[in-house]
């Protein structure tokens, strides 16, 4: 019951901004200020929808798409721990490549396409490339922000109780560091649909939502261009709710932190 | 160094098992000195030296900043003094070990494990079977009347109530000696006071060493078997005042008050030069 009510707390607010949205492209639609081929009304849009998810390619393209996403989140899920562990550990590596990884941050992902064509081919690789340079630098400051936020104290009991070494960090540090942690990859998740779809887009050789909508675009076909955008919006946002969301609030409701949202 | 007399109404007495039993804790001339985030040094106590016997209860007071903290986590050996050293047993400490648990001022449950999870983690550390563990928890929960909440997250508890749980953690250990940082210091005063009579019984059934730091003088001389007065910092013991008086105590006990007052003096003497330091320069 509590569930199902807070549920629907986290659901109505956002289903009120979307029909919002809908009403207001309605509105804008009907006053034929903009010509039909290039603003198709939200009925257009929602056929094309339905039309693409019967036919099955929305649905394969986003297959295409989201096994992408997966092989490249968890590269960069890897990497970037990894890199946070060292930097943690080292000082040394902290403040080389901690700089380094910081710069990073600061260069859109899609900027790393060309390169990556000259180096890989315009292929998979390349859109995964782009997608890992794109995600892993927030796992890896997540990384070392939330090992370094750990409250001194906790780390101070756990010793005094007898943990030490890779124990003390296996029992105490990483679970303290959980909810830092997965609020990183909550943003690597975030950037890394990003630069999936801005790759997608550029290098359109492979089956996937950018070439869906590269092809539409050549078709001069506007409401599926639209309807393929709803869908890469849809499935960014259920991830990130479904998944993450539903994640940190119990991680937090268990520990008594405050529940965002 | 033996502390030295000051006050008329202040005796010193060697311990009555000074030379009979061997000390359970030991401290011989410790200093630790601290580096200053602006680059200075600070001292933060100096030439400390003091005896516990087994089963004593302990009571370190003094004004704020004269190494109170600092003493007990040397002890405790989570950090080391520059100078000196501590005996546990007669032997060095070298880091913290399963004899000696630790009360911190906050309560320092783990927020991810419920009460019994974090009690059977502290036992599982201290390398007690799995079979054995229930029924540990069950009786050191039970000792600080926690049964019912044994599967609450520590949130899920008042603050006095995870004080508690973290009192039922440390002694589920069973360790030889215990290390309190003015682990009631931040409750209200009639949890506080409940909480002190829930220690004293404790102590009284357990019989473990106690080294307990305070600023709360009343608190010292209701608890302690002895209490030692630290000077102005930086640190070092001035008094020390043995209190007789039988237990349960109470604490409208008249013979306490005589205690608290006399303590108290000689603690503002020392608070004073403190706040005619700052204020002087
Ligand atoms: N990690 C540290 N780095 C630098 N200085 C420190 C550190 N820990 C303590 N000090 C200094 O050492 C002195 C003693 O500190 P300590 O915490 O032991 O005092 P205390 O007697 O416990 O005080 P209080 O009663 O306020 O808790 C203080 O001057 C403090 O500033
Ligand atoms: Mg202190």
């Amino acid at each position: 019951m509590w569930r199902a009510r807070s549920a629907a707390k986290q659901v109505w607010p956002r289903l009120a901004a979307v029909l919002a949205l809908v009403a207001v492209w309605q509105l804008v639609y009907q006053t034929g200020f903009f010509d039909h081929v290039v603003l198709p009304s939200p009925l257009q849009v929602w056929g094309s929808l339905r039309a693409n998810v019967a036919d099955g390619s929305i649905p394969r393209a986003a297959e295409a798409s989201l096994i992408r996403l997966l092989i490249g989140f968890a590269v960069s899920v890897a990497a970037g721990t990894l890199a946070g562990l060292a930097m943690v550990a080292s000082q040394f590596i902290e403040r080389s490549f901690g700089s380094l990884i910081i710069g990073l941050q600061s260069l859109p992902s899609i900027a790393w396409l060309p390169l990556a064509i000259l180096w890989f081919g315009l292929n998979e690789t390349a859109v995964l490339f782009v997608v890992v340079i794109g995600s892993f630098p927030s796992v890896t400051l997540a990384t070392v922000n939330s090992l370094r936020q750990v409250p001194p104290l906790l780390e101070r009991a756990g010793r005094t109780l007898g943990a030490k070494g890779w124990r003390l960090y296996r029992t105490v540090i990483f679970p303290a560091a959980v909810p830092g942690y997965v609020g990183g990859l909550q943003q690597g998740w975030a950037f890394a649909w990003r630069s999936l779809m801005a790759g997608e887009l550029i290098a359109s050789g492979a089956l996937g939502l950018g070439q869906l909508m590269n092809a539409s675009r050549e078709n001069l076909d506007t409401p599926e261009v639209l309807a393929v955008m709803v869908v890469i919006v849809a499935i960014g946002m259920i991830v990130d709710l479904a998944v993450f969301g539903a994640f940190d609030r119990r991680i937090r409701t268990r520990r008594g932190l405050a529940v965002a949202g | 160094m033996r502390p030295a007399v000051t006050g008329p109404d202040l005796r010193l007495e060697p311990s009555p098992q000074a030379g009979t039993a061997p000390a359970k804790v030991s401290l011989r001339n410790v200093a630790r000195t601290y580096r200053s985030a602006r680059g200075g040094k600070v001292s933060a106590c100096t030439d400390v030296t003091f005896d516990v016997a087994p089963g004593e209860f302990v009571c370190l007071l003094g004004p704020s900043g004269c190494g109170k903290s600092t003493l007990l986590n040397i002890i405790a050996g989570l950090d080391r003094p520059d100078r000196g050293e501590v005996l546990i047993d007669g032997r060095p400490v070298s880091g913290p070990g399963p004899d000696r648990a630790v009360l911190f001022q906050e309560p320092a449950l783990f927020p991810w494990m419920s009460v019994a999870a974090n009690v059977d983690f502290a036992l599982g550390l201290a390398g007690v079977p799995k079979t054995e563990r229930r029924d540990r928890r069950m009786f050191w929960l039970g000792k600080v009347h926690l049964s019912r909440f044994a599967d609450a997250q520590p949130h899920e508890l008042s603050g006095g109530m995870r004080q508690r749980a973290a009192l039922a953690r440390a002694l589920a250990c069973e360790p030889d000696v215990l290390l309190a940082d003015e682990p009631f210091a931040a409750l209200d005063a009639q949890t506080r006071e409940i909480l002190q009579r829930e220690l004293q019984r404790v102590w009284v059934e357990t019989g473990k060493t106690f080294v307990f730091v305070t600023h709360n003088v009343r608190e010292a001389a209701f608890l302690a078997d002895r209490v030692l007065l630290m000077s102005a910092p930086p640190g070092t013991l001035v008094e020390e005042q043995r209190i007789t008086a039988p237990r349960p105590r109470e604490f409208d006990d008249p013979l306490l008050a005589k205690v608290v007052s006399d303590v108290h003096r000689h603690l503002i003497k020392e608070v004073e030069k403190v706040v005619a330091r700052e204020i002087g320069g």
